[in-house]
């Protein structure tokens, strides 16, 4: 029997099933995908967000502020890349200009620390390729960027080494109250008794809710879409530059990444279909024109891909956060949307802590808080370099030439912990094939490693689990088998 | 730190002519340094025929053509190291490189010869709506499935861009058993070369959608649809002319880039026409002792081309080193004009004194055009062309005395090519 089932592989579920992983329990993810960080933990604005923009009071202030104050010291423990580089919000001429104003008040209310309203030439000192016609702007001091999947994946790596176990292709079918237990969780890896259950379900939260709550809520998803630019372009923005905002969300951002791309984006459409995380000529139109005001000099041949990200936006506007009314030892993480991944951290931390009062938890004695990355090519000196290939003759071999990916690092990727299996989960983890050629050169090596990792025929290797085959045949007949 | 007189990065056709010809021209101290296994480069998966008539008078196969060269750098004795990948070069000329076998090594090279070829473009780069579902490959990498590993990326595939790559893979996945539904081109003319549409297309009933592209891409996780539409005069989708396919691949051959990055850690200039570097007569780039050849410098129509070029730089490399290349001398601009595209050499010595080859691309589809070649006001060429395209590069050869010319040696002097209606 467990403890704890987690139900969601994002970064709230892999944060929760972390910090729970502090205490003396059995805790056990499932996720609906073949991966983790499979939803809108992977695709968004990679942003960690000051805390000035929501309602004071609600839950999404209340813990955007906290999860900020974190970063530093998680993505020390679990080395993922985070800068605090600040964030501008921006006013150009024709623009609302009270909006600053309302917006510093805020900030000021919601405690957000070091905000201040800056003017054209401070604006365009610290961002030269900014539209000289900014008039105002609010400086977000505290704001930063983080590699979200990175994240994710570092709170499930860390979780694991924790004891923590991850089920993936496990979608939940139903959650039953259990008199031996707690509760019964049927799922399509099998059923597990437990005795807490928290729901992290992202976009389908509603749905898990659902199954044992009568106090309903509704996840309405709203997608958003992005332009990623070149690495070229790298060093074009410091701070991540926000336009005023608008009832649907934060507008178009030009948003530079810890790797050295910059996003554009999101848009903000409300859609039917949950997994509908197409990109369409219009949403790319909208973003283009939306980057373009806040950066009127955007290379038009910059563009090495586009992906869009579905939010779970919650017909309550705000997090829900805690144990349900109505099913005890049952917890929500629910309806959370930007600002999620800023945070996340601080949600993991209140629901760990209360889950293991309820449960009654022990320490668990042998936590060890820090997850080392993937050791990184790209990112070593030459001395680094010479020693990573005496260890290990792997780092010699470039798979990914465009973000100088070694084959050690995808093998590790395989092999860790909660480990990629798809050929998207190397990218993620690796970022092989996230360059400007988009995997051209590294996809064929890269399948092969993964036959070679996992005792997979190459038939079997799909991009992102599910009928994602990456190939459908082979072109000979191989040794009696069966075409 | 090794010393060593030439470097040649790359072990395909532009590095292997390059290493051979700086052979032939003396040079005895150098390596060639490949990233991939086997020498060869891209030709290995090239296993259709078709290569050579212009250099051998035959037709070979991508991996016969390739042998040719490997069998002269056998023969010469020229070392090189496979497995290698050169992760860095400055503008000093200092290269490190990895592999295998040897770890982390560095060379300070006297001279050095970019040979690293192009890549495909890729379709995040065109911003197509739709999903991002498995199933769509760059035609390179459906090649390298099919040809080196035996496996096929898919069985109803529709190729968006009719580069020569994707014209070439539209014959093999059928010869594979795959059925090829059509090959949809942006613009009104194919980028690839006649024959290629003739042989790859027209010889199986292949159509081809001139003007049209692909509006959405349709799967959640592998591909099921696409849907294409015509497009107008800018190049916009036309509603009403939508076309949908039921399919499982896209292919996509919507061009070639070359691969510049260890160009640019070198401080090499590139030339935004090209996206290869600003080189002159000789393939020299902006840093002394640097030269650029074959498709890393421009992308070309036949391999051919690309082996006369590559022999070029390592003639003039092995000259660089003994001192025989007058590398102070004055350099005059060579100028696309009207109609003209990726003009390659940028710049012409004024100390030339040999033939000197001027390659572009027409900018558009011309009939009955004139290419015309003039400098200051003389005019040092003048040829007729029945058609221009430009998926064809259209190559001039100066006359060696040209640059002696009074024109030539006048105060802001340059050279102008342009396309004449």
């Amino acid at each position: 029997m467990l403890d704890v089932v987690i139900i969601g592989g994002g970064v709230v579920g892999c944060a929760v099933a972390r910090e729970l992983s502090r205490y003396d329990l059995r805790i056990l993810l499932l996720e609906k995908t073949a991966d983790i960080c499979n939803g809108q933990s992977k695709a968004n604005t990679a942003i960690v967000h000051g805390g000035y923009d929501a309602q004071p009071g609600t839950n999404k202030a209340k813990f955007n502020l906290l999860g900020n104050a974190m970063f530093e010291q998680i993505c020390t423990e679990l080395e993922v890349p985070f800068k605090r580089n600040g964030s501008l919000v921006v006013a150009f001429e024709g623009d609302d200009e009270q909006m600053i104003d309302r917006l510093f008040e805020r900030g000021q209310e919601n405690g957000v620390p070091g905000l201040s309203i800056i003017d054209r030439e401070e604006i365009l000192r610290r961002e030269p390729n900014l539209n000289p016609t900014a008039k105002r702007a609010l400086l977000v001091r505290n704001a930063g960027i983080c590699c979200p999947y990175e994240l994710t994946q570092a709170y499930a790596e860390n979780a694991a080494c924790n004891g923590a176990e991850f089920i993936r292709e496990a979608e939940v079918t139903s959650i039953l109250p259990n008199p031996q237990s707690g509760w019964l969780v049927r799922s399509m890896a099998g059923e597990f008794e437990t005795r807490a259950v928290i729901n992290c379900a992202g976009i389908y939260a509603d749905k898990i809710n659902d199954m044992v709550s009568q106090d309903h809520f509704s996840i309405h998803p709203r997608r958003g879409e992005y332009y990623i630019v070149d690495k070229k372009y790298a060093g074009k923005f410091t701070s991540t530059i926000f336009q005023i905002p608008t009832r649907l969300g934060k507008g178009i951002l030009v948003a530079p990444t810890v790797d050295g791309t910059i996003l554009l984006g999101p848009t903000a459409d409300d859609i039917q279909d949950r997994d509908d995380t197409r990109s369409t000529a219009e949403g790319l139109k909208k973003v283009l024109a939306g980057a373009g005001k806040s950066w009127p000099e955007l290379p038009g041949r910059a563009f090495i891909t586009t992906f869009s990200g579905v939010r779970a936006h919650c017909d309550r506007d705000d997090f829900i956060i805690g144990e349900a009314k109505d099913a005890p030892l049952f917890f929500n993480a629910a309806g959370i949307e930007s600002p999620g991944l800023s945070s996340a951290p601080a949600i993991a931390d209140y629901l760990a802590k209360m889950v293991a009062k309820r449960l009654k938890a022990a320490q668990n004695p042998n936590f060890d808080p820090h997850r080392a990355a993937i050791p990184k090519f790209r990112e070593m000196s030459c001395q680094e370099r010479k020693l990573a290939i005496a260890k290990n003759p792997d780092f010699a071999r470039i798979v990914c030439r465009c973000e100088t990916v070694s084959e050690a690092e995808i093998r590790e990727s395989i092999r860790r912990p909660v480990g990629a299996r798809t050929v998207d989960g190397v990218k993620r983890r690796t970022r092989a094939g996230m360059g400007r050629c988009q995997a051209g050169f590294c996809t064929a090596r890269v399948v092969e490693i993964l036959c070679e990792e996992l005792g997979k025929s190459p038939l079997e290797i799909t991009k992102c689990g599910g009928e994602s085959k990456m190939l459908t045949g082979f072109l000979f007949n191989r040794g009696g088998g069966e075409e | 730190m090794k010393q060593i007189d030439l470097l040649i990065i790359g072990g395909g056709p532009a590095g292997l002519a390059a290493a051979a010809a700086a052979y032939e021209s003396g040079c005895r101290d150098m390596l060639i340094l490949e990233r991939e296994e086997t020498l060869g480069g891209i030709l290995k998966q090239c296993i259709h025929n078709g290569f050579g008539l212009h250099t051998f008078k035959e037709e070979l196969t991508g991996p016969e053509y390739a042998q040719r060269y490997i069998d002269k750098i056998l023969e010469y004795g020229i070392p090189y190291q496979t497995g290698a990948m050169v992760i860095e070069i400055t503008p000093e000329k200092t290269v490190t490189c990895v592999s295998r076998e040897k770890g982390l090594e560095q060379f300070s090279a006297r001279a050095i010869i970019l040979a690293m070829g192009c890549r495909e473009r890729p379709r995040g780069s065109l911003g197509t709506p739709g999903w991002r579902c498995a199933g769509v490959y760059t035609a390179g990498t459906a090649q390298k499935f099919v040809n080196l590993q035996g496996l096929m990326p898919g069985k109803r595939v529709v190729i968006l861009g009719s580069g020569d790559i994707g014209l070439i893979m539209a014959r093999r996945m059928t010869f594979s058993g795959a059925e090829v539904l059509g090959c949809v081109e942006l613009m009104p003319y194919s980028a690839g070369l006649k024959r290629n549409i003739v042989q790859c297309l027209d010889d199986f009933d292949i159509p081809l959608y001139l003007s049209h592209t692909v509006i959405d891409i349709e799967g959640k996780e592998r591909l099921s649809g696409v849907t294409i539409a015509k497009v107008d005069g800018d190049l916009k989708p036309i509603p009403g002319t939508e076309i949908h396919f039921d399919c499982d691949t896209l292919l996509l051959s919507v061009g070639l880039i070359p691969e510049n990055e260890l160009s640019e850690m070198a401080g090499v200039k590139l030339s935004p026409a090209t996206s290869g570097a600003i080189v002159d007569d000789r393939l020299m780039t902006s840093v002394e002792g640097i030269f650029s050849c074959g498709n890393v410098l421009h992308v070309h129509d036949l391999v051919d081309f690309v082996s006369q070029e590559s022999a070029r730089a390592g003639e003039n490399a092995a000259a660089y080193l003994e001192g025989r290349l007058d590398i102070c001398a004055q350099r005059i601009p060579v100028v696309a004009g009207s109609g003209v595209n990726a003009l390659v050499p940028q710049y012409i010595s004024q100390s030339a004194n040999c033939p000197t080859t001027i390659m572009f691309r027409p900018r558009a589809v011309r009939k009955n055009a004139v290419v015309r070649v003039c400098v200051g006001d003389e005019e040092l060429l003048r040829k007729k062309y029945r058609v221009l395209a430009p998926g064809e590069m259209v190559t001039m050869t100066l006359p060696a005395d040209f640059m002696q010319r009074q024109a030539a040696q006048a105060q802001g002097a340059e050279v102008l090519v342009e396309v004449l209606e």
